[in-house]
């Protein structure tokens, strides 16, 4: 709580113009069908929707009533179908079919289909194979950025993460380049890019084409720097349980586009509650980067200060009671309002934690992070397996295994992988698939850990002894990159030194002082360094694909930081934790400088492992 | 919203073409592919198959390394741009770093990923009037299209200039011309040659697979893959018809909800497509003791499934627990030793039986027999305290001999309890030697 800014940090540029531009573009694209018209729009459309416009603005543009696409048929009157939607065949295949069974009975409507934030050949396509096409007009509204806070700008494109690195579709590269574009012309121009992974450098490129075709114009940029940096380069991260407040409420109860829907056992009464979370939400705005364990202090002490605040007003004179009513009552209410709001997500929090033995979960992943007792750490997981606990949180354990060990050794990976899919059903057999694709879930190589010499000592000793000694051995053998790059970065705080959360001494408090995230470590070190020289070991265990450019014009740049040039956009091709956020803003804090986070999507662990689920049938 | 809408480019799409300079495009793409080839050769790390019809590009190499060491700013002959605020940026290579496996005409496969950076090329003012053709080249076509501006894919005729075309829109990085491109593939080419040629271009490959899934064109995914299963998918898949074939049976008998247990417990769900463990908790709950032979016994699934004892422990604990039956639980981990001695044996570590039977609201009296049994006395003593088990706990402070702790232990007892005797007695005991 005592986190302040430096007197000299920047300030942050102003976001909300991108609202306003998404805004009027959507009215223009609105008025290009005069008259009333019935609206369609997809369900993850419709919080992002809600952040720049409200009914009342569609309303005034003849929009007569509103939609969720839900793929089934359609019950509207209207003369005039509007589908604003992401670029999905599935959602066009069922355009076409709304549109094809009007026509067999004989009804005649004008369709207008809006993609965001932009149109895909494949989508229309569709619309030609089935007939359609001329029937419907298309469009695009290039609603690329929704900044979900003062520092978030977000896509809003979860599906980004599973096209790119699981299915290897690259359709997204060009949109991430042109919201990179589209920040560039109103808040550049950019100085330096930094980045590492295969997307980055394609969004890069994309980028980079895209500016110079398009029109330039001379201003003082407000950001000066930019990161890219692709999800897969740290998958470790994502993975671990969230123990500052704002990561561990979106893990609990998931935050959806900056805002949470608090249930009766939060806000204590028999209706739930939609909260918008950010900064201007005062009590959260100092509670969110903290730790955990530090909340509930923040929260009783803040409450001890409203009481006082209330209690002005015994001993007041009609006058003063008059002013207090007038200026003080309304914050104090509001404030008491968000303060018990918190107070009750807290030990809604609390109850859920302790109910699933959260502690010994967070020893078990600090175990795995520090190579530590990797036997206990599988005995762990394969108890939680088989008591049928929560089946995301197995898998996310297991990948955690595979990641920090390289892979698990292939009597592991079976004997898991059956108990797995005997606990959570066959269907995951498939979900296993894609993890070994994507290389969250992988089996180590034969050969890549048994040395000859293994062999012949299991032979000789008994079972329990040879599992012990595969252990030993095995960590002798594999080339464990997380490991390794754990160590080149000192990413593992040493142990037994006192942590004291309150006062945070690096990134790792975000959690709770055992791992400093490989992401936010990556960003700092080259920043730091102003590229990636001295970093050939790091970069090559992390697969490359790094870079750092410099523009045209900033060659004559001086020793002393301009303040455009410690702001950073750190842009997440893949989506981003709220627990990286506040490592960022804790860096930004000590290096006195700003970062704007500019993500595909918010992600956490959940999240990352649901799309890759192949459940639908 | 600077993007040139679609329909400022309508009127010079015509397809009628009166006149062309490049009427021998196929002669020069045909020269550009091996000129590429020979570069790629000779230079073997540092193309990029981006480098187009220009031929003056010039290359100013930039190291990737802190500014200051290599200065390459770039001026800006072209007037079409406006001086000042212009920032131009390097060219990256962003070819991937596996090679392809070769392909006649896969031109991209001799590059290797580096981060070597290039300056951007000097542009020409680019000649607007080949706009008015609809003989582009691959490289203008894939342009075109990626700027959504109006293009036509009819002279891609033949397979060598269709090839041209894919790796092109490989080598942008524009997933969604990829896919434009491979829709106009599948329709002009037969499958055969369609699937061949995919099958050396991984990147193209891995979109036409994502189209067709999104498409949910199942059957003719199924041919282009061989699917993925291994022996020991085939086992899991093999295990899932026969457990489908239980659950039938079980469910037939069950859903009539005759035996006793089942007005007294009535079933929530039907066990039809449950995973095997929850049948197995199912089984455990409402067929235990049936003899292996019946289907429905937890016997006979725990063979037929091959279920690890420890699992299978697991999982009836939870069951009987829940039950309350505390008999049924003892005898799960009663063992006779050879001189007929019952011991309490677990493939679990006792706390987690103490933990469960915990979680399904045992009485002190069972968890006290649990508890005791805990190997490590550290976790021993907390999960005592925790769940009250006083004896335990008065025993091992005395065990100790550890007056202190008794005494503060007596404050957490009920006054005038058996326990606080208990203490009384063992504080007033001269024999023990404490050793506070």
């Amino acid at each position: 709580m005592a986190q302040t800014d430096r007197r000299d940090a920047p300030g942050l540029p102003d976001f909300s113009l991108l609202k306003r531009l998404a805004r009027d573009q959507l009215i223009y694209l609105l008025e290009q069908l005069p008259g009333k018209k019935d609206l369609f729009i997809d369900a993850d459309l419709m919080s992002p929707l809600d952040r720049i416009a409200n009914v009342t603005t569609l309303k005034q543009h003849e929009v007569d009533k509103l939609y969720k696409v839900e793929l089934k048929p359609v019950v509207s009157v209207s003369d005039q179908l509007c589908f604003l939607i992401r670029p999905r065949i599935q959602t066009v295949k069922w355009i076409a079919d709304v549109v094809k069974s009007d026509k067999a009975v004989g009804r005649f409507r004008r369709y207008k289909i809006i993609f965001t934030p932009q149109k895909f050949y494949a989508c229309e396509t569709v619309l030609e194979e089935q007939g359609v096409y001329g029937d419907v007009t298309s469009d695009e509204w290039e609603f690329y950025l929704l900044p979900l806070d003062d520092d978030i700008i977000s896509l809003e494109l979860p599906e980004f993460f599973r096209d790119n690195f699981l299915e290897g579709d690259q359709r997204w590269v060009t949109t991430a380049g042109s919201a990179l574009r589209l920040l560039h012309f109103l808040f550049g121009p950019f100085s330096k890019v930094y980045g590492i992974g295969r997307c980055a450098k394609m969004v890069y490129e994309s980028w980079r084409e895209q500016v110079e075709d398009g029109e330039k114009k001379a201003q003082n940029p407000d950001i000066g720097n930019v990161f890219l940096i692709d999800r897969d380069v740290d998958f470790v991260t994502p993975l671990c349980s969230q123990v500052v407040y704002e990561g561990l409420v979106d893990d609990i109860f998931r935050i959806k586009c900056g805002s949470v829907e608090f249930g009766p056992d939060v806000t204590s009464t028999d209706k739930s509650l939609k909260v918008m979370l950010n900064s201007q939400d005062k009590v959260f705005n100092e509670i969110r980067n903290e730790h955990f364990s530090n909340v509930f202090g923040f929260l009783s002490q803040k409450a001890r200060n409203l009481q006082t605040a209330y209690d002005k007003r015994c001993g007041m004179d009609i006058k003063q009671m008059k002013a207090f009513v007038a200026e003080e009552l309304k914050g104090l209410k509001q404030e008491h309002r968000l303060l018990s709001l918190h107070i009750g997500a807290c030990e809604s929090i609390m109850k859920k934690k302790t109910k699933q033995d959260f502690q010994e979960l967070l020893k078990t992943e600090h175990s795995l992070l520090e190579g530590f007792e990797i036997r206990e750490c599988i005995t762990y997981i394969e108890e939680h397996i088989n008591r049928q606990v929560s089946m995301i949180e197995s898998l996310r354990l297991l990948c955690l295994l595979s990641l920090t060990e390289n892979g698990l050794l292939p009597k592991d990976y079976r004997s898991l992988k059956a108990q797995y899919l005997q606990s959570y059903g066959i269907e995951h057999l498939l979900s296993f698939a894609n993890l070994r694709q994507i290389g969250l879930l992988v089996e180590q190589q034969p050969g890549e850990t048994l040395t000859v010499m293994e062999s012949k000592v299991g032979k000789l000793v008994n079972d329990k002894t040879a599992g012990k000694l595969t252990d030993a051995f095995s960590s002798l053998a594999k080339k464990s990159n997380f490991r390794a790059l754990s160590k080149r970065l000192m990413l593992i705080p040493k142990t037994g030194e006192e942590y004291d959360l309150r006062v945070p001494r690096d990134m790792a408090y975000i959690f709770s002082g055992a791992y400093i995230p490989l992401s936010c470590k990556l960003i700092e070190q080259v920043l730091e360094r102003d590229g990636w020289t001295g970093f050939e070991e790091v970069t090559r265990m992390l697969n490359g694909h790094e870079f750092a450019v410099t523009g045209g014009n900033s060659g004559t740049e001086t020793r002393n930081k301009t303040d455009p040039q410690r702001i950073i956009l750190v842009m997440f091709l893949g989506g981003c934790t709220f627990s990286e956020i506040s490592a960022l803003r804790f860096l930004g804090r000590e290096r006195g400088c700003k970062f704007i986070v500019l993500t595909t999507a918010i992600t956490n662990s959940s999240r990352l492992l649901e799309s890759l689920l192949d459940n639908q049938g | 919203m600077t993007r040139a809408k679609p329909e400022d480019d309508d009127w010079n799409s015509s397809k009628i073409h009166a006149f062309t300079f490049d009427d021998d495009d196929d002669e020069f793409t045909k020269l550009k592919e091996s000129k590429r080839a020979v570069s790629s050769i000779l230079v073997d790390d540092d193309d990029d198959d981006d480098d187009d019809d220009d031929d003056d590009v010039e290359k100013v190499s930039w190291s990737g390394e802190p500014v200051g060491s290599i200065s390459w700013s770039v001026k800006e002959t072209a007037s079409s741009i406006r001086s000042g605020g212009e920032h131009g940026f390097p060219k990256i290579n962003t070819a991937p770093s596996l090679p392809k496996q070769g392909s006649g005409y896969s031109l991209s496969s001799l590059f290797k990923a580096s981060t070597r950076v290039y300056a951007p090329e000097l542009r020409k003012p680019k000649s607007e009037c080949k706009d008015y053709f609809s003989d582009w080249s691959p490289e203008e076509t894939v342009k075109r299209m990626r700027k959504g501006k109006v293009y036509s894919l009819e002279r891609f005729r033949s397979l060598q200039d269709k090839l041209l075309l894919l790796d092109e829109a490989v080598s942008a990085h524009d997933g969604n011309v990829i896919t434009a491109v491979l829709i106009y593939l599948k329709k002009s080419l037969s499958k055969e040659i369609f699937f061949q040629e995919l099958m050396v271009r991984e990147i193209a490959l891995r979109h036409y697979v994502h189209y067709l899934k999104e498409m949910e064109e199942q059957k003719t995914l199924v041919e282009l893959m061989k699917l993925p299963f291994s022996q020991d998918d085939a086992i899991h898949v093999q295990d899932h018809y026969t457990l489908l074939e239980r659950q039938i049976i079980i469910e037939a008998t069950d859903k009539k909800g005759e035996a006793e247990i089942f007005k007294k417990f009535p079933r929530k769900a039907s066990i039809l497509n449950m995973p095997i463990i929850t049948t197995l908790y199912y089984s455990c709950f409402y067929h235990y003791g049936e003899s292996e032979g019946t289907f429905s016994s937890p016997a006979n699934i725990r063979s037929t499934f091959r279920i690890s004892e420890k699992q299978y422990i697991l999982t009836a604990l939870g069951a009987r627990a829940k039950l309350k039956s505390w008999f049924d639980v003892d005898s799960l981990f009663n063992t006779k030793n050879w001189l007929g001695y019952t011991k309490k044996r677990s493939p679990i570590g006792f706390h987690r039986v103490v933990d469960i039977l915990q979680k399904n609201n045992a009485p002190v009296q069972v968890l006290k027999d649990y508890v005791s049994l805990i190997d490590d006395a550290e976790l021993k003593l907390s999960l005592a305290q925790k769940y009250k088990c006083h004896d335990i706990v008065i025993e091992m402070y005395r065990d100790l001999k550890d007056r202190q702790q008794l005494i503060v232990y007596q404050g957490k007892v009920e006054r005038g309890s058996h326990e606080d005797r208990k203490i009384d007695q063992l504080l007033g005991n001269m024999q023990i030697r404490w050793k506070n």
